[in-house]
């Protein structure tokens, strides 16, 4: 496959915005993918020197190959939809295939009269001109990849937009599936999401391949506001295939007083780039960004973040930890920045890997930036392997190698994982931990 | 605390802030072209070989990029085409201080240099302008077999000792700096110690920058031979010009089995010098190498000590302390490269960040696979004075493969109001108890220097920060 750039002819296999047959998006909408097209055109592809790329494998970052998102047929929707096993309570649930919603389950009557909006975003965009525009992809893409931002607003094509008005208080969470289907195809799944004063909410996506050894490639994007003194719980639990390549850009604004917690689980993909950005736009404002990836084969993950202090009197607090086995790499490049008159500000970011194989590496670049005064900051990261006295003690009751390893790769991820203070939530994405590692236990006894 | 209020810091530069007429007999003019290189190499009366390697690291400067695009675009605020890159009085390197030119003494002795503390120094290298104008070895040192030269004697009297090492861990293509460094060095220390000799007394050189627009490229190559110990000791300050000067140092250490070399840096440039640094040591089967390395002056300083650790068990260690304060940036760190079994690093970097100052601290730790037992600590603190000062952190680690452990941590504080407000209560001003504070954060790192540098430190550290509270 060929390297992609502007004026490569592989771009036809993709095209662009007129290709997507949207003609059902208005005009100014359609205005806007045609300057993402534009823009992701003339804007310069990765270098292996741009520091926002760096040890990242920038020959994995190859598009070319991939179509635009392919159609789904009845039967095989019937099947994702029985699949899309998420959470026991809910208050809502949107499935999507290939950019394609397959299926809605409302919020209660009672959300909607208080002026919940719970819509794909080709409606929403449409219902709810005014606040859809004022908040769709309006943040700057701060990590390296304007380019493949540019890219998902000229093909996005559906995803979800919630709106929870001031005051309200949504107790069970909301979950969305993007899946992934067929072979070669791509996806663009776009969540946006906005939580008004002293609102309260939880949202989860959930991305799957239908085929877990079936190539594809994902672009996601999830904006996520808060305004004053909202509370927000967002998951993504990225479970693409094994085979997918694989990128998500978020952005999350915290308002004054607003307080948001984000997690990553990262399982899926060969290659797999997210990149976190928390702007704290007021003061008393508090982000907590987590995230927990579990490697093994050739698999690279590529992590960077942001913690952008923009007002005095606020928090952050980072924690991710890796495990890395066979020749698995892991990059994190988390920066700290504290701005001019962000006074007071408390900033913490921990990254821990566990590395578990001779071949895998671990890349960390934790760094601070700080322009103001009276800021505790700190971070750490430490890349280590399983203690020998652990796995003694776990053997020695009888657990074997295999079983006891595992024990304490759990304990070290679960720990993040808990920090969420939700026991379904947990459980399930402990589970989903579990899931992968069953199918490796699979695989070398296979 | 607040310091909202504070006024601007006023620096007392008085101190190296001095220069006297300048005559120098040889002058390659300003700018750097093959020519230039010819006319370093002709007055040095240096091999064809050396010229040679002038000649391509030319190239190689030339066609390396700046490097602006991870570091500070300041770099772009430097003119190559109006530095002057040789400069000599023509003068082979003095033996004895009779010998030293009168007004040079004098510099000297505004620089602080007391006839005891000579008495007290194996030997003094002291560097003015680009050659080394006065070198005097203690006959103790020179008896135990010690080499301790300028790079024009060292390459041409000890190639066989030499030339083996020189460029070689620091190749010339390393970085843009380096390349310029090795086109057009002039000056430095040499320094060959043979195995089991144990040097007692510090080697030192003090450098001094005293011609307008003139940029210093020293060199320095130290090899403790198997089971040697030295420590050298490298001091600076320089007086205060009107436009911007380049200040590019390459400097190699080879520790071999066994040996141990311990490596200080005081540096104190006026603050208008851009100071571009390259400094790596190798370290063999259980070697010792320590930089320590202390920033106060300069404009612009670059410099990430690095220990390449290629023998099993061997050590290496940073001790890193920067000082930035108006108009300053401090882009300082260190570079740790494992490359055998059970080998360690340990890195512990302070910065103190005064008034509009800029403290940085790049790192680089490396772990390759199917190594064992491989350890590293990296511990960075930073201190903000004012709010206006700035700190950054920048490490890269990359570790590859179960059996190896390392951790970084870092963190970001300020001097508490009750401390200073405590401090005042038992009748000390406010600068003085900034002062001490500042101290007492430095303190343990202090303490690692020898004696004289550490009271030099803390009296340096008090007049930083004179006027940093309002």
């Amino acid at each position: 496959m060929n390297r992609m750039n502007a004026d490569d002819a592989s771009l036809i296999v993709m095209g662009g915005p007129d290709a997507l047959e949207n003609h059902a998006f208005a005009d100014w909408f359609r205005q806007l993918q045609f300057e993402g097209w534009e823009s992701y055109q003339s804007l310069p592809m990765p270098q292996r020197t741009d520091e926002e790329w760096r040890f990242a494998s920038i020959k994995s970052i190859d598009i070319s190959g991939y179509t635009r998102p392919l159609p789904v047929s009845e039967e095989d929707q019937a099947e994702l939809i029985a699949r899309s096993s998420g959470l026991e309570k809910v208050a809502g649930r949107m499935i999507f295939a290939n950019d394609q919603l397959l299926k809605r389950e409302v919020l209660s009557e009672d959300l909607k009269k208080k002026g919940v909006i719970w819509e794909p975003i080709e409606k929403a965009m449409a219902d709810h001109e005014e606040i859809f525009r004022k908040h769709f992809m309006t943040q700057d893409v701060v990590l390296g990849s304007k380019k493949f931002a540019a890219l998902h607003k000229a093909w996005v094509k559906s995803g979800t937009f919630l709106y929870v008005p001031r005051g309200i208080e949504i107790d069970l969470p909301i979950e969305v599936f993007h899946w992934l289907h067929g072979s070669g195809g791509s996806t663009f799944p776009h969540t946006l999401l906005v939580a008004g004063e002293n609102s309260k909410v939880t949202l989860i996506d959930y991305f799957e391949s239908s085929d877990a050894t079936a190539p594809g490639f994902a672009l996601g994007v999830n904006d996520l506001f808060l305004e004053a003194g909202a509370k927000l719980t967002y998951i993504c639990s990225q479970n693409w295939s094994e085979k997918a390549l694989a990128m998500q850009i978020n952005s999350t604004v915290v308002g004054r007083d607003a307080s948001a917690t984000s997690m990553n689980l990262n399982l899926g993909s060969s290659y797999a780039r997210t990149e976190s950005v928390s702007r704290l736009v007021g003061q008393g404002g508090r982000s907590d960004m987590l995230a927990v990836s579990v490697t093994d084969g050739a698999q690279e993950f590529d992590q960077r973040t942001l913690q952008d202090h923009q007002q005095p009197d606020t928090v952050s607090d980072l924690l991710y930890k890796n495990s890395l086995a066979d020749k698995a790499r892991t990059i994190f490049a988390g920066l700290i920045r504290v701005e001019p008159h962000a006074h007071r500000t408390d900033a913490y970011q921990k990254v821990r890997n566990l590395l578990l194989s001779d071949d895998a590496e671990a890349n960390s670049m934790p760094g601070l930036e700080i322009l103001a005064d009276e800021v505790r900051c700190s971070h750490g990261a430490t890349s280590g392997q399983i203690n020998e006295e652990e796995l003694f003690y776990l053997m020695s009751r009888g657990i074997n190698p295999t079983e006891a390893k595992q024990l304490i790769v759990s304990g070290f991820l679960n720990e993040v994982v808990e920090k969420l203070g939700n026991k379904p939530i947990a459980e399930k994405l402990a589970g989903l931990i579990q899931s992968k590692f069953d199918r490796l236990k699979a695989r070398s006894r296979g | 605390m607040s310091t909202e209020t504070a006024t601007n810091i006023d620096i007392d530069r008085n101190i190296g802030d001095f220069s006297y007429p300048e005559k120098h007999a040889f002058d390659a003019g300003v700018g750097l072209t093959h020519d230039t290189i010819d006319y370093i190499a002709g007055v040095k009366g240096e091999a064809d070989w050396v010229r040679e390697y002038r000649h391509k690291a030319l190239d190689v400067f030339n066609s390396k990029p700046m490097p602006t695009h991870w570091a500070s675009h300041d770099l772009d605020a430097i003119v190559f085409d109006n530095i002057r890159y040789y400069l000599s009085h023509g003068q082979k390197a003095n033996r004895s201080w009779d010998d030293v030119p009168e007004d040079m003494k004098r510099t000297f002795e505004r620089l602080g240099i007391p006839e005891q503390e000579r008495k007290f120094l194996a030997g003094v290298e002291a560097q003015f302008d680009s050659e080394a104008v006065y070198s005097n070895i203690k006959k103790a040192v020179g008896d135990q077999g010690v080499i301790f030269v300028g790079p024009t004697e060292g390459l041409r009297d000890h190639p066989e000792i030499f030339k083996k090492w020189f460029g070689k861990v620091i190749p010339a293509g390393d970085n843009k700096f380096s390349a310029l460094n090795s086109a057009v060095f002039s000056g430095g220390s040499f320094i060959y110690v043979p195995p089991g000799v144990k040097v007692k007394h510090p080697l030192q050189a003090y450098f001094r920058i005293n011609a307008e627009n003139f940029g210093q490229f020293e060199r320095t190559l130290i090899i403790a031979d198997e089971g040697s110990e030295v420590m050298y000791m490298e001091g600076c300050t320089a007086p205060k010009f009107e436009t911007a000067t380049l200040h590019s140092a390459v400097v190699e250490l080879v520790a071999m089995k066994g040996a141990k070399i311990q490596y200080i840096t005081v540096q104190n440039w006026s603050a208008n010098v851009f100071n571009l640094v390259t400094k790596r040591a190798v370290a063999h089967e259980e070697a010792e190498v320590k930089w320590i390395d202390c920033n106060i002056g300069s404009r612009l300083t670059m410099k990430y000590p690095g220990v390449v650790l290629k023998g099993r068990k061997a050590r290496g260690e940073v001790i890193s302390i920067a000082l930035a304060n108006d108009g300053q940036h401090q882009d300082t760190g260190a570079k740790m490269i494992h490359a055998a079994d059970e080998t360690t690093s340990n890195i512990i970097s302070k910065s103190i960040s005064v008034g509009k100052g800029r403290a940085t601290y790049r790192g680089l730790v490396h772990v390759p696979k199917h190594l064992k037992g491989c350890k590293n600590n990296t511990e960075c603190d930073a201190l903000l004075i004012n709010s206006t000062s700035r700190t950054d952190t920048y490490p890269a680690i990359t570790v590859r493969g179960t059996g190896n452990a390392v951790q970084h941590e870092a963190s970001v504080s300020q001097i508490s109001a009750e401390q200073i407000f405590y401090m005042q209560q038992r009748g000390l001003t406010e600068g003085q108890a900034m002062s001490l504070s500042v101290n007492g954060f430095v303190n343990d790192l202090v303490r690692q220097f020898p004696m004289e540098y550490s009271v030099e430190l803390k009296r340096l550290i008090d007049l930083e920060m004179e006027g940093s509270v309002g």
